[in-house]
């Protein structure tokens, strides 16, 4: 049976601008569409996942052009209608999901309204009926308080939600295509699964084709029917979901797939002093406690993972260890001796010890200064390096975190790629030679390829240069590869703690249980297993 | 015709000035510095020309001009005749003389003035909202108080107070602008402010005048530079206000806005000789907003 597919792209060339010079993004891709299929894009950041999906639509960023090939959804030809056709056709038959939904509802207007615009300006139904057609569909998307969650702003609404509420929006019309680019990327595991779950429900019961673009292979494992990989603007291979994963053709697939592969070596149970001993540490801003009595200790050369979802206290537990947050009761111990709870009350030594890594390097690095500045800076500083000594100290740091020296030193940070950026905070903090780096969800805005690298550079710099790391994350993969002991938190308490082979090996506690299980892995059954059981139990 | 006429000679010049002074910049400029000037507009280039010629005649003023700034050389009101090409004014002193002193005067105090103006309202915009807490309430608070009292009016109070020296006025008008320069500045670093590397830097244990200089202001600086255009453009125009109520700059001494006003009487007669220092004037602010459009550009990173 030979069906006329929804969407065709045969040789697809997208070109962008850097400076006066067009380069290709996209190098000549196909891709075919039946109806009610799902398909999955993935690769690394730089692949041109986006920009294929985008053009799906018939639409180019800014920047960028579609330079070669053809665009058929439904028998009509993207590239040659007018504008005014290819308006007419997004949002109607063609809806998008974008990355961060948090980024893209509009502040000013509830969601309700934001969800009537499009089935009335496209003339689908009247305001009455889309209101109606809200509620229903809010509700299929299992949201709580379906008659009101419409009335309320984005920002009264979780991330989570949010995301929930765009696909409800980007479904108003009953498009026959959904390009969904990353919808849950920003989400932490225990919310991944709700939104993954209502999104594959809602596909299927309306027979909508989708391209669901990510780069988390165990997320497109569940929702694409068929994977496509990408590899710089090129494909690599397709091939439907299960023969995929078990039988990958290419090399470079083989590479993404091992990409979890990496664990650190087990280590002895530490001993002595520790570098940082948190104890019964209360914190909170304004009448609110964050923090509950909280205490833990981080030894030299061990890691210790502080795990929970967003709200859980992880990153204010390491305000509170720098000195930006001061706590109402307990202290923090310095290889045993107290530190003073304000940072600005600290020494420069004391500064010294502790350094941090922050999960956004580009709002962490000063966009206007060269990175020899970047990292030299706490070298001059704290050690007192200057001229030719402290050029060969930038040297060896940039050499460290595998850059080159003569062709980064003089870089801005605007020029590094994301995974890049992240080095660059690795080597500011290295700069201080301190005892313990903070390292806040370090890994979670980069892709799988370069989360290992990362990981195994830490690994390797901590052998290295004894240090201890605090590693603050939601990703309990990265964890599993990386820490010696995990902390898990849950609303400002300490829910269970110990060494890593002991936490993961026991039975634990029902809400560590919760987010171990959260974490997709490449079974494409997995989702409905998981569901199954949860069903089960609830 | 003639306006046809004079449109051409006028773009003819622009095109000639903008492209000459490219390939001298281009030529001279250090290594390092060449891109900068290779992607430049022609109107940056032109702007550029137009200002370092303003510099030189400023500085070389005593050279350049044919006789002294307040010689008072024949009958008031001569045509454009050798040896007074521009003719004498309503005093009978040399019309060309004194736009060439001018350009010393009213330019460099102006830019005195701008300058001062951005140094203090900066530093001050940025520590308040680096800081926070009761110091920002406190500026901004005397700030705000300043900026409801008319800009004239106030400029002309302390002018009163303090004497009409030179001195005096780049100081008095330079409090009056830095106001303007210190609430944009503080809005401008609010938001750099909460920036992560910011709190790095402080967790770094950096000093104020470092945060202030090295982590902020180079993130501040587009609206900055724009600011700045403006500013200088309005500078001109406070200093020509004062001086027509005499208050500014004082006679005998070259200044452009009060050349225009002592000689408005050859308007009526048909004579564009008043109106060479208002197209001074006018030359000079558009060449500084090319260039500063050239940095807006570059600053803000749309090149990248």
């Amino acid at each position: 049976m030979e069906k006329q597919p929804l969407l065709t792209i045969r040789g697809l060339r997208i070109e962008g601008r850097s400076g006066d010079a067009w380069h290709e993004i996209v190098k000549g891709v196909d891709l075919t569409l039946h109806k009610g299929e799902v398909l999955g894009l993935i690769g690394e950041s730089g692949a041109g996942k986006s920009t294929i999906g985008l053009a799906a639509m018939g639409f180019a960023r800014d920047g960028c052009r579609i330079s070669g090939g053809s665009i058929l959804f439904d028998g009509i030809d993207l590239r040659a209608v007018p504008e005014a056709e290819r308006r007419a056709l997004r949002g109607k038959r063609i809806a998008y999901v974008a990355q961060s939904a948090a980024a893209s509802f509009n502040p000013a207007h509830k969601l309700i309204d934001q969800y009537c615009e499009g089935p009335v300006v496209h003339g689908v139904m009247p305001r009455e009926k889309a209101e109606a057609d809200a509620v229903e569909l809010y509700r299929r998307m299992r949201l709580p308080n379906p008659e009101e969650i419409g009335f309320r702003y984005p920002h009264q609404v979780s991330g989570g939600q949010l995301q929930r509420a765009m696909t409800a929006m980007a479904m108003s019309c009953r498009p026959d295509l959904i390009i969904f680019d990353e919808p849950t990327t920003a989400l932490d595991v225990t919310t991944q699964i709700e939104v993954l779950a209502a999104i594959r429900d809602i596909v299927r019961q309306f027979g909508t084709a989708a391209i669901y673009i990510t780069h988390d292979l165990a997320v497109v494992a569940q929702m694409a029917d068929r994977i496509k990989v990408l590899l710089r603007g090129d494909e690599v291979e397709e091939a439907d979901t299960r023969s995929m994963l078990t039988a990958p053709r290419e090399e470079y697939t083989r590479s993404l797939w091992a990409v979890r592969s990496f664990a650190r070596a087990e280590q002895p149970p530490a001993t002595g002093t520790p570098v940082v001993s948190v104890r019964g540490v209360t914190a909170g801003y304004g009448a609110v406690d964050v923090l509950k009595d909280v205490s833990f200790d981080i030894h030299a050369r061990r890691t210790v993972a502080v795990v929970g979802e967003s709200g859980s206290g992880k990153s204010t537990a390491a305000r509170v260890i720098t000195g930006l947050l001061v706590p109402r009761k307990g202290e923090v111990l310095f290889n045993g001796k107290a530190l003073p709870p304000n940072f600005k009350a600290r020494s420069r030594a004391e500064l010294r010890q502790c350094q941090m890594i922050y999960q956004m390097a580009d709002t962490a690095l000063n966009p206007k200064l060269r990175l020899r500045e970047l990292i030299g800076r706490p070298a001059e500083m704290y050690l007192g390096l200057k001229g030719k000594a402290l050029e060969s100290r930038i040297r060896d740091l940039l050499a460290l975190i595998e850059l080159e020296p003569d062709t980064y030193i003089d870089r801005l940070p605007g020029e590094l790629s994301g995974g890049q950026k992240q080095r660059i905070g690795i080597a500011r903090a290295l700069a201080a030679e301190p005892q313990l780096i903070i390292c806040d969800e370090v890994t979670s805005a980069l892709d799988q390829i370069v989360q290992e690298g990362i990981l195994k550079l830490l690994d390797r710099l901590q052998s290295e240069l004894n240090l201890a790391y605090m590693f603050i994350t939601h990703d309990l993969a990265t964890v599993k590869a990386i820490a010696d002991e995990v902390v898990v938190m849950q609303q400002g308490v300490v829910v269970e703690r110990g060494p890593k082979t002991e936490l993961f090996g026991r039975p634990h506690e029902a809400y560590t249980d919760l987010l171990l299980s959260s974490v997709p892995e490449m079974d494409p059954d997995w989702l409905n297993r998981l569901l199954a059981s949860r069903g089960e139990h609830a | 015709m003639q306006i046809l006429l004079a449109v051409i000679i006028g773009l003819a010049l622009f095109f000639a000035i903008g492209l000459a002074s490219r390939a001298t910049l281009r030529g001279l400029a250090p290594a390092h510095l060449v891109p900068t000037f290779r992607d430049m507009p022609l109107t940056a280039s032109f702007g550029l020309a137009v200002i370092l010629i303003y510099v030189v005649v400023s500085v070389l003023a005593p050279v350049l001009a044919p006789f002294g700034e307040s010689e008072v050389m024949g009958a008031q009101y001569l045509p454009w005749a050798a040896p007074y090409h521009l003719g004498t004014d309503k005093l009978g002193r040399d019309m060309l003389t004194r736009l060439i002193y001018g350009a010393r005067n009213t330019v460099g105090i102006a830019f005195a003035t701008t300058a001062l103006a951005f140094v203090v309202g900066t530093v001050l915009g940025i520590w308040a909202a680096l800081v926070g807490g009761w110091l920002d309430q406190t500026l901004s608070r005397i700030v705000d108080a300043l900026m409801a009292i008319p800009a004239l009016i106030f400029s002309l109070l302390l002018l009163t107070i303090f004497g009409t020296s030179v001195l005096s006025l780049i100081l008095v008008i330079a409090a009056v602008d830095a106001t303007r320069v210190y609430r944009l500045a503080r809005s401008v670093a609010q938001g750099i402010v909460v920036m992560d590397y910011i709190e790095a830097a402080r967790l770094r244990g950096e000093g104020m005048w470092r945060l202030i200089r090295r982590e902020i202001l180079p993130n501040a600086m587009a609206p900055l530079v724009a600011e700045f255009g403006l500013r200088f453009c309005f500078v001109f125009l406070a200093i020509s206000a004062l001086s027509f109520l005499g208050l500014g700059i004082k006679p005998p001494t070259a200044d452009w806005g009060s050349m225009v006003r002592e000689n408005a009487t050859l308007i009526t007669f048909g004579d564009v000789t008043p109106l060479l220092p208002a197209g001074a004037i006018a030359l000079l602010t558009v060449a500084v907003n090319f260039v500063v459009d050239w940095q807006l550009h570059r600053a803000s990173g749309l090149k990248e």
